[in-house]
């Protein structure tokens, strides 16, 4: 059987539900029978390639940044995967779109006593003024609430999907827990 | 011997009004500008030209054509003035018995006048709102003292229901069943309400009926009272009507103090008390179940119906609830029998209806009309076509609970089903003409802020959903929809409609829904893909 | 006079009940589960959240369980697609409304809200976000009420005025700008009539309401027994 091409996406997320992934332990060889890595935060590749069958992405979209890899990701991917609560509805990253990013940044990188205060330049990424889900961007094929889902809810998530099983996964998780 | 005393104001008062040769009537309603100046500086003018012997001025309500405000009238000659300010005072004046003046005669076979029928507004501009003498001499509680004299209760519910008289306030649920419910139902005391919370935006019919002849409510009021076994009425008005207010308060007193209301009206067994309660502004307390919270003192939200008002109303006893427009039908209807009022109108819609003519017509106003008239007739006759290099859109009847009627289909007959079968409802009777320069996303959007602002929060389609389809309509707005969010604008739509707690919620959608139906065309254009111009083709 | 009792059918089941009781007491009581927030045993009903809206034969329209007396030959239908689709949306349209980060909610794992979500099988919130500022009335002593969390179901305001007689709380403003306030919009800690019971809390489905000083692990909730306290109060009477 020819291996599925997967990709995990980081996004603005907090890197938990990859390492929820990698809890999944000895059974991470289970799935390396089924997947090529092609592209992750795990793996050393530079450029998201052409063709991938399966995209997991964490985090929301925060930034001029994701939107156009996501953009990108979509139209390179077959099955687009919203891994995580960040991912499927902003969770606490979106918790600063109550004030917006330019006051929450104000008041974190001068709000408070701090030897340099002063708010970060434009050498990295400038945040939008809200942290959304991806569904609000592209379409997405299957969301995975939880935060993080846990090691057994991704890679039950994972084996139904080399199995095509895409519409009815039962998920035992909900937003949060 | 109560009988005698109404017939002696009515000859006095008679032979007062014979002495002047001329009658001027200068309408005296809120929304006239300058009126009262109009008024002071015809009496000037009398007092001036020594004429105070064979000159009357009377304020009146409200004669219709407000686009043509402030009116005068001169009677017995029926000529109408339009546009008068203060200055013209001496000139009317000098111009009585002589040749009228051109410049602001308005044409006596206007259409605006002539396609009309007026019932509830037959006395609106003709009398002082104010004056029960003018009230009796035109022929004022005479249906009351009939009633008293000649009918028992069931009489007058057979009556009612033979009509077909149905519900003015929006509904339009057959007023004889409603009052036969409570008439039957257990339970003491019994209440009796006057829904005069008119909120819908450019609607003025109950305000105007309030204003122009307040008399002739609370003689409906009391007929009601009677046949259904009421003891205490409650008129509920919004504070932002002052003199609507002022006026209910002063032909309270007067009718209290003739013994029209209070002990043993007229001399019969009737007992029957009338209080006025203010709102404070809040649309949902139109909502009958609303507005029994907030008569009660209670923070105005809509509850659950059954039980319906007519078994559990105010304080939990039965209690009959009418629009004013309702209540103001009664007397001609008691006076004139049923059959003349079911021989007005269509099969199920009968009688006349009052609407606030408003937007792009040329005649603006006030206006009543047999039910099943054509809109188009409304809209070319009596509003005059409209303004000038100007096309019509659309029809919006019902306001933020209604929807709007193509151009095509302006041969639609005004009725609650004709309406209802377009999406739209009948509405209080707030009638606007939208021209080809209005955009319907616009309109839409402006009647969600309303209905989102207005919604009383209770319910959460409602709440919430009143406030996401009016973001996603200003989606559409700046030309940033997708067609994503039109899908989600119509199951919001579906949403609010069959899941929402009262008819606020669930009426919300109809402007929304009958603007897709009618005009996607402009809701595809403000979605700015490929996607969008597909949908058209076909 | 004795109470009639009727029979009619829930999702293709005979079932009996009295003329008094309700389609969601009749459902429940033969295992049938209408999923409610606004309501609760002990608690006027005011039939608000409309989650528990069914189909009732011969009617277009929706009615909410909670509050429709039940008739002799109804038939019931509590879980259909298209009712299912509209709780789905009601759930959505709350997660919308406020700032539910269940992850770092104090009461993540013990929320009606939240485990509805997941019993309805809701696995994203389609409509997106309001994103209100609103505060957190940390005065008390020992409660703290987030308004972030809050879904006006009003069971806190119904068990403060009908179970312990204070009513302290109360909703200001209309529509979307609905809130819950203490007394006449103070401070829940200035409150003068709060007597500081906490049945507010424990009856609240949300981590809106909560204890200070518990861990998350902690913050269960507790709804006191409504009817039963409502009993023993009748007897004392």
């Amino acid at each position: 059987m020819k291996k599925l091409r997967l990709a995990t996406l980081w996004l603005d997320g907090c890197s938990g539900c990859h390492m929820s992934l990698l809890d999944a332990d000895e059974r991470l060889l289970e799935l390396t029978a089924f997947f090529d890595i092609v592209y992750s935060p795990l793996v050393d590749v530079k450029q998201f390639p052409e063709k991938v069958d399966i995209t997991c992405i964490e985090g929301p979209i925060s930034s001029p940044e994701d939107e156009r890899l996501l953009a990108e990701v979509r139209k390179r991917t077959r099955l687009l995967v919203a891994m995580g609560d960040c991912a499927v509805t902003g969770n606490i990253p979106a918790m600063r779109n109550i004030e917006g990013a330019p006051a929450m940044l104000q008041n974190i990188y001068t709000g408070q006593e701090l030897l340099q205060p002063q708010v970060p330049g434009t050498d990295i990424p400038i945040l939008n003024d809200k942290a959304l889900p991806i569904h609000h961007f592209v379409p997405v094929d299957l969301f995975i609430p939880g935060c993080p889902p846990s090691a057994d809810t991704l890679f039950t998530t994972l084996t139904a999907l080399v199995k095509g099983e895409t519409d009815q996964i039962p998920l035992p998780a909900c937003f949060g827990a | 011997m109560h009988r005698e005393k109404i017939d002696r104001i009515i000859t006095e008062h008679r032979q007062f009004l014979d002495q002047f040769n001329h009658h001027v009537f200068v309408c005296s309603g809120l929304g006239c500008p300058r009126n009262d100046e109009i008024r002071r500086a015809l009496e000037r003018a009398v007092q001036t030209q020594h004429l105070q012997d064979a000159v009357l001025i009377r304020k009146v309500g409200c004669m219709g054509l407000c686009s043509a405000g402030p009116l005068v009238l001169i009677q017995p000659q029926e000529l109408m003035y339009q546009g008068v300010q203060p200055e013209d005072a001496e000139e009317i004046i000098a111009s009585l018995g002589k040749s009228p003046i051109q410049r602001l005669l308005l044409p006596a076979d206007l259409a605006f006048f002539t396609r009309q029928h007026k019932n509830v507004l037959r006395l609106s501009g003709r009398i002082d709102p104010e004056s029960l003498p003018d009230y009796l001499v035109a022929g004022g509680y005479q249906a009351l003292l009939k009633t008293l004299a000649t009918l028992q209760p069931p009489d007058i519910l057979r009556s009612i229901q033979d009509s077909g008289l149905r519900g003015r306030g929006g509904a339009g649920y057959p007023t004889g069943l409603k009052w036969a419910t409570v008439a039957k139902a257990q339970g003491s005391p019994k209440y009796l309400i006057c829904n005069a919370d008119e909120g819908d935006p450019g609607a003025f019919m109950d305000r105007s009926l309030l204003e122009s002849t307040p008399h002739a409510i609370l003689e409906g009021m009391i007929m009601a009272a009677y046949a259904v076994g009421a003891s205490q009425g409650f008129i509920y008005i919004r504070a932002e009507y002052p003199l609507a207010v002022q006026r209910l308060k002063r032909v309270i007193r007067d009718a209290e103090q003739n013994n029209l209301l209070g002990h043993s009206i007229c001399g019969s067994n009737l007992n029957f008390h009338i209080q006025i309660r203010l709102g404070a502004g809040a649309f949902v307390c139109g909502e009958e179940t609303a507005l029994i919270r907030s008569i009660e003192g209670k923070r105005g939200l809509p509850r659950p119906r059954p039980p319906y008002p007519a078994e559990k109303g105010l304080w939990g006893c039965p209690t009959l609830i009418n629009n004013v427009e309702t209540y103001a039908n009664i007397p001609p209807l008691i006076t004139h029998g049923p059959e003349w009022c079911a021989n007005l109108g269509t099969d199920k819609s009968r009688g006349t209806k009052v609407f606030a003519l408003t937007g792009r017509v040329r005649h603006t106003g006030l206006i009543e009309v047999p039910m099943g008239m054509r809109l188009r007739e409304i809209v070319d006759d009596i509003g005059g076509g409209l303004t000038e290099g100007h096309t019509l859109k659309a029809v919006q009847t019902g306001g933020p609970s209604g929807g709007c009627i193509p151009a095509a289909l302006l041969d639609t007959p005004v009725s609650y089903e004709s309406l209802n079968e377009l999406g739209s409802i009948m509405g209080s009777g707030g009638m606007i003409v939208i021209d080809e320069t209005s955009s319907m996303v616009d309109i839409v959007t402006y009647f969600m802020a309303f209905c989102r602002d207005e919604s009383c929060g209770k319910c959460t389609p409602c709440r919430v959903g009143t406030a996401q389809i009016h973001n996603l309509l200003i989606k559409f707005q700046n030309h940033r929809a997708t067609m994503a969010d039109l899908e989600m604008l119509e199951w919001l739509c579906d949403l609010l409609k069959n899941t929402s707690l009262c008819g606020l919620g669930q009426s919300a959608p109809n402007p929304v829904l009958s603007a897709l139906r009618f005009f996607r065309r402009e809701f595809l254009d403000c979605i700015a893909t490929e996607q969008a111009h597909e949908e058209v083709k076909p | 006079m004795t109470t009639p009792i009727l029979t009619l059918t829930i999702d293709g089941k005979e079932v009996s009940g009295l003329a008094t009781e309700t389609i969601l007491q009749v459902a429940r009581e033969n295992g049938f589960s209408i999923p409610t927030l606004c309501w609760l045993e002990g608690l006027t009903s005011v039939g608000s959240c409309r989650l528990c809206m069914v189909e009732l034969r011969g009617s277009t329209a929706l009615h909410p369980a909670c509050i429709t007396l039940i008739q002799e030959g109804m038939t019931v239908t509590t879980s259909s697609e298209r009712l299912l689709r509209y709780r789905r949306a009601i759930i959505e349209l709350l997660f919308s409304e406020r700032n539910h980060a269940c992850a770092v909610c104090v009461v993540n794992g013990h929320c009606e809200l939240q485990s509805l979500a997941q019993q309805l099988g809701l696995d994203h919130i389609s409509f997106p976000g309001l994103y209100p500022a609103l505060p957190v009335d940390a005065s008390h002593s020992r409660f703290v009420m987030d308004h972030n969390r809050c879904i006006l179901c009003t069971r806190c305001v119904r068990v403060c005025s009908e179970i312990e007689g204070a009513h302290t709380w109360d909703v200001k403003d209309r529509g979307i700008r609905s809130r819950i306030v203490a007394d006449l919009d103070t401070p829940w800690g200035d409150s003068t009539t709060c007597t500081g019971c906490g049945k507010c809390v424990h009856v609240c489905p949300t981590g809106a309401l909560f204890e200070k000083g518990k861990s998350v692990a902690e913050m269960f909730k507790k709804p006191p027994a409504l009817p039963y306290l409502k009993a023993t109060r009748a007897q004392e009477v």
